[in-house]
């Protein structure tokens, strides 16, 4: 078969086995906009902005696990994806950006809408690549899927000459059913001599705690990580990134650690002897002070990145591989194993957990006359049945969301952890709709997040993604105003926004159902109102409680058992509990 | 302490700014960085010198070998290796010093590649100390120009860097 370049690029994406691309035309990209017209295999959704496309696609491939497609044009167009890309690439998502660029003998000489993308995102993404020879464009595209998709995942950019895409220019077609490469080959088992120093580890922990974070939801592994779990009796706490590869309302589940996790899940942390971190990272937000981390703690790490091991903390056991095959590789040791753990231990062990646990952490005052956020989420739970994909803006909503939403399935609590990206909610949740349309999909935001991708509304309208905008608004930039609140003295400095359009007029102006919430009673009508409404999007706007804080809090420069934590009558002073 | 880390690298455009990158990304330090074309022209050959501490040493070999394009590398320091460097200097010479530069070159097994009535251009290869060595050794007020290489190197035996 005989295709001109823009041919090889969508036929590539259909043997592929693409269902959407999301773009933005310009310029570089005509020749592949006219390809995309002439066929309708692979779909194209049209964004209103190159960062829309960028999260859509991000929040499809994290719901589906497979990779995200991005099509953008040179130039700005290219530029305003960058901030997708790098939200993507420090979530360790599969995507391949597809950007054009100006035509191979111009480039270098600041030609229209030129930008060196290959340069400019080089520190974000996994791997990039520059197209120089429309015989190697089928190929280079497979590169860039199998390099996306395996290891640790990761947004690939392809960069496309608009020459490549010469519609005259035609040659054979094949698209390749495997690519290896000499310098790239990830590893999938662990070390066996690793893994049985591991098993032994484990079998005689009398504190031992499970930390499990992304990547067992990136690996696939949420149901050998609950096996796990459940053979060994030992308690498990997930990053912000992991919620949802293990099921919260499980027992052995502790909640989330970190920054604003759990009294019962940093104590337990701090007050292990066996750590072991499965597909995570050793995150600043989780680790807090890094010389008071888990101080009597030997740790086992795995993950298919040898870099992330040992990077922040020294690790005692590090297993290189991916999470399913080495959970696997544990237990058959595990099963084949004499020694079990210790009951006695393990059951004193609980006994402390349980004290933590009675600390109730998570508690806040039901009784207010204005609506609180962790209400209105506890409703949301209740109202979509714990059932629902969940994305997330960045802020203080994105913790209440990930603290009283318990995912039990994984792909479902959606949110930028590593980059902390505004703006990402509700392009993701458009993307996460059409990879599931018969799937609520609710975007947890803000009046500050829901502003830098508003325009979306729009691509929402236009692709029949209806999607439930749960606005927590409290007029302000809520996390911001809470370090002042903490750090500044309350010197709330360029944290409140004075002027905040009316969201019921915006959604209706979209072509949307837009509802406004301000009393307590309110809020569970209003979601059941707003849910039974299928095929439409609704912008519920729901006045919250200004002055809330997230807690518990490790602020900044803490150890885990320095939290800090919501007096019991539920007013925010806070209590120090060391 | 210092390492030499030897790198080999597709020998694609851009295959020495993602090294670089990453160097400066990551807030590495890096004394000096070498690349030329292998037998093989798909590869490039890199040598990297570089301080750190031993933690930092090993995240530095684990983002390099996180690079989608290096295909292989060692740390030289690791084992038996000889280290080379080249180096030019450009002296300025009078009837009355270049007796003394003669002599103190072929001490240190320097050649003198080019001579004018008022220069001599001093060759010389040798693991990057001794070139120190040499340079110290000559009076400073005489020293026009110094080009160096930076180091590469190799390790003995049958260990090595190869596919
Ligand atoms: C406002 C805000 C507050 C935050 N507060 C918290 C907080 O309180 N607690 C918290 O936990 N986070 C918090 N975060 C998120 C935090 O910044 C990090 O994004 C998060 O902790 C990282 O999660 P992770 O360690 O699971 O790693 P991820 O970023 O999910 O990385 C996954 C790891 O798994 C590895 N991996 C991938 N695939 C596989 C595989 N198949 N097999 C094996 N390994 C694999 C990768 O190499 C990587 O090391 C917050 C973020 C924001 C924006
Ligand atoms: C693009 C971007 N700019 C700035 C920040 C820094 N930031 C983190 S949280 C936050 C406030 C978010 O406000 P809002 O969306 O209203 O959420 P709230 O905290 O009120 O729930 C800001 C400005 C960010 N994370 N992303
Ligand atoms: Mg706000």
């Amino acid at each position: 078969m005989e295709l001109n370049g823009a041919q090889i690029v969508i036929q590539s994406l259909k043997d592929e086995g693409v269902e959407y691309i999301f773009g933005y035309p310009g310029g570089a990209v005509l020749h592949l906009y006219d390809a995309i017209f002439q066929q309708d295999d692979v779909k194209h959704i049209l964004v209103r902005h190159e960062q829309g496309a960028t999260h859509a696609a991000d929040g499809y491939a994290r719901a589906t696990g497979k990779p995200g497609v991005v099509l953008v044009t040179s130039g700005p167009g290219a530029t305003n994806a960058v901030t997708g890309i790098a939200t993507a690439y420090m979530d360790s998502i599969p995507m391949v950006i597809i950007s054009g660029q100006v035509p191979s003998p111009v480039i270098g000489s600041d030609a229209f809408q030129e930008v060196d993308m290959v340069g400019i995102t080089r520190p974000c993404v996994k791997h990039n690549f520059l197209v120089k020879d429309v015989t190697k464009l089928a190929e280079t595209i497979k590169k860039a899927f199998y390099v996306a998709t395996t290891g640790r995942p990761g947004p690939v950019v392809v960069d496309v000459p608009k020459d490549i895409t010469d519609p005259r220019i035609k040659v054979p077609y094949k698209y390749p059913k495997k690519v290896s490469m000499r310098s790239y080959n990830p590893a999938v088992t662990g070390h066996k001599g690793q893994i049985k120093k591991a098993v032994d580890l484990l079998l005689t922990a009398k504190q031992p705690i499970i930390y499990a974070g992304g990547g067992v939801i990136l690996g696939e592994a949420s149901k050998e990580l609950t096996e796990f779990a459940h053979t060994l009796g030992f308690p498990i706490t997930n990053t912000l990134m992991g919620l949802g590869a293990y099921p919260a309302t499980d027992k052995q589940f502790v909640g989330m650690l970190g920054m604003h996790g759990t009294y019962e899940a940093n104590m337990a942390m701090h007050d292990s002897d066996v750590i072991i971190a499965i597909g995570a990272r050793f995150d600043d937000r989780v680790t807090g002070k890094l010389d008071e981390f888990c101080p009597n703690a030997q740790i086992i790490h795995i993950d298919v990145d040898p870099a992330s091991i040992s990077k922040t903390v020294k690790v005692a056991i590090p297993i290189v591989g991916e999470v399913k095959p080495v959970l696997e590789q544990m237990m058959e040791l595990i099963r084949e194993s004499k020694k079990k753990p210790s009951k006695k231990a393990l059951e004193s062990w609980w006994k402390q957990i349980d004290q933590w646990r009675a600390v109730n952490c998570m508690e806040y005052d039901r009784n207010s006359r204005l609506i609180k956020p962790q209400y209105v989420i506890e409703q949301l739970y209740e109202v979509t049945k714990g059932e629902a994909y969940v994305t997330s803006d960045v802020g203080q909503h994105q913790m209440w969301a990930a603290q009283y939403y318990p995912f039990d399935k994984p792909r479902h609590w959606i949110n930028s952890g590593g980059l902390g990206t505004m703006g990402f909610g509700l392009p993701a949740a458009i993307g996460v709709k059409l990879a599931f349309p018969d799937s609520e999909v609710a975007c947890v935001t803000s009046d500050g997040s829901i502003q830098m991708c508003i325009q979306e509304l729009s691509t929402a309208l236009q692709y029949n993604a209806p999607v439930k905008i749960i606005n927590l608004n409290n007029s302000y930039l809520g996390m911001v105003r809470q370090w002042q609140e903490f750090t500044y003295e309350s010197r709330y400095s360029h944290s409140y926004m004075d002027t905040i359009p009316d969201f019921v007029k915006l959604a209706e102006a979209y072509g949307h159902v837009g509802m406004r919430i301000d009393k307590p009673e309110d809020v569970r009508p209003a979601l059941e109102e707003a849910f039974a409404m299928k095929d439409r999007t609704v912008f519920l706007d729901i006045l919250t409680d200004r002055t809330e804080n997230v807690y518990p809090m490790i602020e900044s420069g803490k150890a885990h058992n320095d939290m800090t934590l919501r007096v019991a009558d539920g007013t925010s002073t806070d209590r120090e509990l060391a | 302490m210092r390492h030499i880390i030897s790198i080999l690298i597709e020998n694609e455009s851009g295959a020495l700014s993602r090294v670089a990158g990453l160097f400066s990304a990551r807030g590495y330090n890096i004394e000096s960085l070498t690349v030329a074309a292998t037998e093989d022209p798909s590869l490039s050959r890199m040598t990297l010198v570089t301080r750190g501490s031993d933690d930092i040493i090993e995240q530095i070999t684990k983002q390099l070998n996180k690079l989608i394009d290096v295909v292989k590398l060692i740390d030289l320091a690791d084992s038996d290796h000889i280290e080379r460097e080249l180096m030019m200097v450009k002296i300025r010479t009078t009837e009355q010093t270049r007796e003394e530069i003669r002599s103190l070159a072929a001490i240190f097994r320097g050649k003198i590649i080019d001579v004018t009535p008022t220069t001599y251009v001093v060759e010389m290869t040798g693991p990057s100390s001794k070139l120190d060595a040499f340079i110290a050794a000559i009076d400073g007020d005489t020293i026009i120009e110094v080009v160096r290489s930076g180091p590469t190197g190799i390790s003995r035996g049958e260990k090595g860097l190869h596919l």
